[in-house]
């Protein structure tokens, strides 16, 4: 029976079902002093002055400084654009860090921060794209000249191809601001001591953040450590520089004491970065039969108050992938990126994909209304065929591994009775007691597994590859280090049933390490939904090498041929012979013993570490179907069902796999219904707490209807795409074009995300379309 | 995150937290559940020097069947308020809107008179003590006075209830009608009301709002016209009528206006 | 100011002085040392501070440590059997896969916890609504949901094999 492929209950659960999991928060050192923010209350703003004399003279604050106090380069980030660890002469965003304190306690901290006080002189401040490019708005960075950081122009915008179309539709799209918001907030803890420094922090990256921190404070890495113990969620917003992991570190040496940060969740909307907020022009040309001749798409990223290297990957991400599952012949793209006064934007769950699904899945249907055509029957008409892979598409980034676009509609249409549906929807309509019925699909395809070489050192990481290092214990037990950095994805659970699947050792005698620099070979961490994709290949490869030296020790000792050798069940035996066997054990305590290998192996041969690369991206897809009800008179929408059918490929753990489509489902329900990050005409967040900002819960959320199928990835051989984004790309799409599907009768052709019910009931009423 | 400092004085008996109350004055406030007056003072919206514990008085919590009307001791749980036998038979529009409060655990350690006395117009419980016409009985250092529900709200979180004065308890005549319900919209289960609506149909109709105005309002208007035996639809016109709704990030005044009227027919229809 | 105070927390009394304005989840984790309550919000949203006080969940960031003097306290760390071995809830959690990071699961453990002595069989619309208190951000809930009709249909948490296909 294959273990790969079983649903198999996890690892890392005894201890975090027994409040003995380990959070930064958790851990306590003796000495430990803690560390609090003093943060801007303007969005833009000179400062003129810091004044802490008062937060020096607070009971148990033990020091207090500002920018001027410490020599801190700027964060890691776009050159001349990098977040400062503290604001110098200007804020950029409410929220910014301003000052620092340490206290000998957490109330300490927080009262010295309240003394410390800070002269502002407000300038004017821009929240939106709008109003950061219009003329004569008040500039981030006066010497640029400009808050459009980057600006790249299409090469072909095709219009010959519009002129000549049949049709043609320009839609003008919002993908609405959001933050992460994992429920635990960013957490340090600095330890710097005569033989060196010592980090916690809760992150998806270990040595990513070990090899910063040691550049920026000059330390020689071999003196950085960094842990990631247990992390409390991440969904990309915890593989951002923000100012806390570089100041406690330069506090701890200063004061030499440990310095912890427990970040209050008011801090962290603020603070930590926020995703999406991107806004698209976007046209399709299309001919009777709803073929789509061209596709052209502008980008406009708000990068917030200062230009974080991924946040301006994001378009290039969206544009890349802006044709969909669609075969597109002509594509135009286009973007800039431009600051504004609010929270900078970095990768959130999806990273620039829910954004190019939710663009093209409009357009799709929008070709649907003016052709008053079957939504899903546009999508088949310009589908990419299952026999086409690879498929090259518009962008050098973008060549799809494999798919069955239309495979996953069928099996979706499968699972929904959309007939019935249809039905209900038109009966509905016709009675005034019954809500308005919408059903909307999302046919889609996302970049995934980063990545091929190159991939990641653009967006500033040592390299592309994941490690995986195998180590086989003399009692036949195996250890697997990773630099893999999971924060609930369950990679300890599914890298023991990979390795033990091709080790032939008990999943029960398999551990997995991973999150502290000391002891993992270099790693790059978990994002971009990678960790089996690559990860997982690696613990695949490294286990059959460790086979191998296996085999031939066993060889050794039975007599018999390398080839002739088998493993299973815990054992090594000889082909045909089961009686001539060795358990692991044996072999594994061989392994160490001179005496007993052959003659041209050394000890310590059942060792192996492999870093693993991948020769593409991935490209999981799926369909989406959702089912909504809209109050007629409230404006209230509520999802009766959603219905999922997932592509990743080769699934390692049907269990874990549903787990993460269900979190990135709600996250792209959220999305489209509940969540948005808003500020006010002067740059103040009015959604900064839980009371404002809706992430839902257990009763705002339906159940989840789901299938799958399977189309391998081609370009790894466990055939596994990765799944962690899928739901959050997906979703989005889904949900809208059931929201306007459900007040098309109106002549509504389009929503902007939230759905919130005062924006149906606006247009119920007769009112905005 | 963490409340500013202040000194403690938990109070084990009415008569103690009285005298506190007027040794303090305006540098304290009282503490019963805290689940008003603590996420306040954990942003430090609210700074109190002197916090007078209330929490431990336990002859300030009870439900008990005084003939014509319910007593309720302010220090009742919602939790309780809304399992209470006494209350579901004899008035259940108090027993369902305190159900709606929050969530399970917020509803474990709030109380009726800290809800009450923090005057929020966001609050359910308010809505219902309006609809129901409770008396409030608030003691002080000259003894005990009653104040009618509909004088109790004076300003945006502001009561009738003196620096030097407890809530003690609620006195809620009983319900002899069929016909009672609320009505509360809201984005998340465990979210505020957008608007809500507490009714109870009778000779005299009661009609308390929720977030319809800067005070937990009656809807007057609408309880007329349904004395005078207005339809669902007539009354329901009439919710938002003499009032005047907020506008802010969840809901403008327009929206708001119209989900009263929706909710308010609602109530009278189910 | 200094306020002694003594609580019971899993059977065990702390006796501490404590400055009176100490949350009572600050003092469970840090005065006492159980770090497995944890906490998420400052708004008392969600629910990863959710302890059991009395018999009744509660958000411990909601309650002043000194509110709590004399009363009895049961946390995540309290909720494991005398043996070790589960309870139904703790079961159900890990036979249906209701945790991925685990940062709220001992906030969502309490409250289920609380939710199934009160209703030992409840429906789905009465687990997500006693539930309305906790937010996860990795689940999407549907797990949690079946975690909890496991624990009801599992009252004596006996576990499956491992590696069964699904």
């Amino acid at each position: 029976m294959s273990i790969v492929g079983a649903k198999v209950i996890r690892k890392e659960d005894p201890n975090l079902l027994t409040g003995r999991g380990q959070f930064v928060d958790d851990i306590q050192l003796t000495g430990t002093t803690h560390m609090a923010f003093v943060r801007s209350t303007e969005a833009h703003a000179l400062i003129k002055g810091i004044d802490v004399s008062a937060a020096l003279e607070c009971d148990g604050v033990i020091g207090a400084w500002t920018a001027a106090d410490l020599e801190l380069p700027p964060l890691p980030g776009v050159p001349g654009l990098e977040r400062p660890a503290l604001a110098i002469d200007k804020v950029r965003f409410v929220g910014e860090a301003v000052a620092v304190v340490v206290a000998e306690n957490k109330y300490a901290a927080a009262d010295g921060t309240e003394l410390v006080i800070v002269d502002y002189e407000p300038l004017g401040a821009v929240t939106s794209i709008e109003e950061a490019t219009a003329e004569n708005a008040p500039l981030l960075y006066e010497e640029l000249g400009s808050n459009t950081v980057a600006e790249v122009p299409t090469e072909d915008d095709h219009q010959a191809i519009f002129d000549a179309a049949t049709h043609t539709e320009t839609i003008k799209l919002v993908n609405n601001r959001c933050t992460a918001a994992p429920i635990e907030t960013n957490a340090c803890l600095a330890d710097y001591g005569p033989a060196g420094l010592t980090v916690w922090a809760s992150f998806q990256a270990p040595h990513h953040l070990r090899n910063r921190i040691s550049a920026w404070l000059a330390i020689p890495q071999d003196q950085c450590r960094v842990i990631t113990p247990d992390v409390g969620g991440g969904f990309g917003q915890k593989i951002n520089f923000t100012p806390e992991f570089f100041v406690a570190p330069v506090l701890s040496k200063i004061l030499n004491r440990p310095v912890k940060y427990s970040q209050t969740r008011s801090e962290a909307m603020t603070s930590m970065y926020h995703g999406r907020a991107q806004e698209q022009e976007v046209s399709v040309a299309f001919d009777n039969d709803g073929k789509i001749q061209a596709l052209k798409v502008f980008a406009s990223q708000d990068m917030g108050g200062y230009a974080d290297g991924t946040g301006m990957g994001m378009p290039v991400l969206t544009t890349a992938m802006s044709a969909g599952c669609y075969v597109i012949p002509n594509v135009s793209i286009a973007w800039r990126n431009v600051l504004t006064n609010t929270t900078p934007i970095a990768a959130y769950r999806g990273a620039g994909r829910p954004e190019a699904t939710y663009l093209i899945e409009r357009a799709i249907d929008h070709i649907a209304y003016k052709l008053d055509m079957d939504p899903t029957e546009v999508r088949r008409r310009n589908y990419i065929p299952k026999d086409s892979f690879p498929y090259p598409t518009h962008s050098e980034l973008a060549v799809y591994d494999s798919g069955n676009f239309e495979g996953a509609l069928d099996e979706l249409l499968n699972i929904m009775d959309y007939q019935s549906l249809r039905e209900e929807q038109a009966a509905n309509r016709e009675n005034p007691e019954k809500p308005l019925l919408g059903i909307g699909f999302s046919s889609w395809l996302e970049i995934a597994g980063f990545g091929p070489p190159g991939s990641l050192e653009g967006f500033g990481h040592l390299g592309s590859w994941e490690s995986v290092q195998i180590r086989i214990q003399p009692d036949g037990s195996a250890i697997i280090y990773t630099g893999a950095s999971p924060h609930g994805q369950g990679t300890v659970t599914t890298f023991a049933q990979i390795a033990s699947e091709y080790l032939g050792i008990d999943y029960e005698k398999i551990s997995v390490r991973h999150g502290d620099t000391a002891t993992i070979p270099q790693g790059i961490g978990t994002m971009g939904s990678r960790q089996v994709a690559v990860g997982g290949e690696g613990v695949k490869n490294a286990s059959l090498k460790i086979v191998e030296n296996a085999k031939s020790i066993a060889a050794h000792k039975l007599e018999a041929n390398p080839e002739d050798i088998e493993v299973a069940d815990g054992s090594l035996f000889v082909k045909g012979t089961p009686s001539k066997n060795l358990t692991w054990a044996e072999v594994a305590t061989f392994s160490f013993q001179r005496l007993e290998l052959p003659e041209d192996m050394d000890p310590g041969s059942l060792d192996t570490t492999i870093l693993q690369e991948v020769p593409n991206f991935s490209f999981p897809s799926g369909a989406y179907a959702c089912v909504i009800e809209v109050d007629r008179q409230t404006g209230d929408a509520r999802i009766r069902d959603m219905y999922l059918v997932d592509d990743c490929g080769t699934v390692i753990n049907p269990l874990l796999a549903e787990g993460q489509v269900h979190g990135g489902v709600a996250q792209g329900i959220a999305q489209a219904l509940y969540e948005e990050f808003t500020y006010d005409e002067n740059g103040q967040p009015t959604t900064a707490t839980f009371i404002d900002y809706l992430m839902p819960g257990a009763p705002d959320l339906p159940s989840y209807i789901s299938g799958r199928i399977n189309t391998p990835n081609p370009n790894n051989s466990l055939g596994a795409k990765g799944i962690g984004e899928s739901g959050s790309v997906g979703t989005p799409p889904a949900v809208m074009n059931a929201v306007v599907d459900a007040v098309r009768h109106l002549g509504v052709t389009h929503i902007d995300m939230p759905a919130t019910p005062q924006k149906l009931w606006e247009i119920l009423q007769g009112g905005s379309k | 995150m963490i409340p500013a400092k202040f000194d403690y004085k938990p109070a084990q008996s009415k008569e103690e937290a009285l005298s506190l109350l007027t040794q303090y004055g305006d540098e304290a406030k009282l503490l019963a559940g805290g689940h008003s007056l603590l996420p306040l003072m954990k942003l430090r919206l609210a700074t109190p020097e002197v916090l007078i514990d209330i929490g431990a008085i336990e002859d300030l919590s009870y439900i008990q069947d005084k003939g014509d009307v319910i007593a309720i001791g302010a220090l009742t749980k919602h939790r309780q308020v809304e399992q209470s036998d006494i209350l579901k038979e004899h008035i259940p529009l108090l027993a369902h809107t305190a159900s709606h409060v929050g969530d399970p655990q917020v509803r474990n350690r709030g109380t009726i008179g800290g809800s009450l006395c923090h005057g929020d117009p966001a609050s359910d419980l308010p809505a219902a003590i309006l609809a129901t016409r409770a008396t409030l009985v608030i003691s002080g250092p000259s003894g005990e006075r009653k104040v009618e529900s509909d004088a109790f709200f004076t300003d945006f979180w502001e009561t009738e209830v003196k620096e030097d004065e407890l809530l003690t308890e609620i006195l809620v005549p009983k319900y002899t009608g069929e016909s009672w319900a609320y009505q509360k919209f809201n984005r998340r289960a465990q979210d505020w009301a957008i608007v809500g609506c507490a009714l109870q149909e009778g000779d005299n109709p009661g009609i308390g709002m929720v977030n319809m105005g800067s005070t937990p309002v009656r809807a007057a208007n609408a309880e007329n016209a349904l004395k005078s035996g207005g339809s669902p639809k007539e009354v329901g016109e009439l919710a938002d009528s003499g009032l005047t709704p907020p506008t802010d990030i969840h809901g403008n005044e327009s929206y708001r206006r119209d989900l009263a009227k929706v909710l308010l027919q609602r109530a009278l229809e189910n | 100011m200094s306020y002694p105070i003594s609580i019971n927390i899993n059977g065990n009394t702390y006796d501490k002085s404590v400055d009176p304005r100490t949350l009572l989840v600050h003092f469970i984790r840090e005065e006492c040392g159980l770090t497995g309550t944890h906490i998420g919000c400052d708004t008392s949203n969600c629910g990863a501070c959710t302890v059991i006080l009395d018999g009744n969940a509660v958000k411990s960031c909601t309650v002043l440590a000194v509110q709590a003097n004399n009363h009895k306290i049961t946390t995540v760390e309290g909720l494991a059997n005398d043996d070790g071995s589960f309870t139904p809830v703790q079961e159900g959690f890990r036979q249906e896969h209701g945790l991925q990071c685990g940062y709220c699961t001992p906030g969502m453990l309490m409250a289920a916890t609380a939710l199934l002595d009160e209703i030992p069989n409840p429906s789905e619309q009465e687990i997500r609504e006693n539930l309305e208190g906790n937010l996860c951000r990795c689940t999407g809930y549907e797990m949690i949901v079946r975690s909890v009709q496991w624990a009801a249909q599992n009252p004596d948490g006996i576990p499956v094999q491992i590696g069964e296909n699904s």
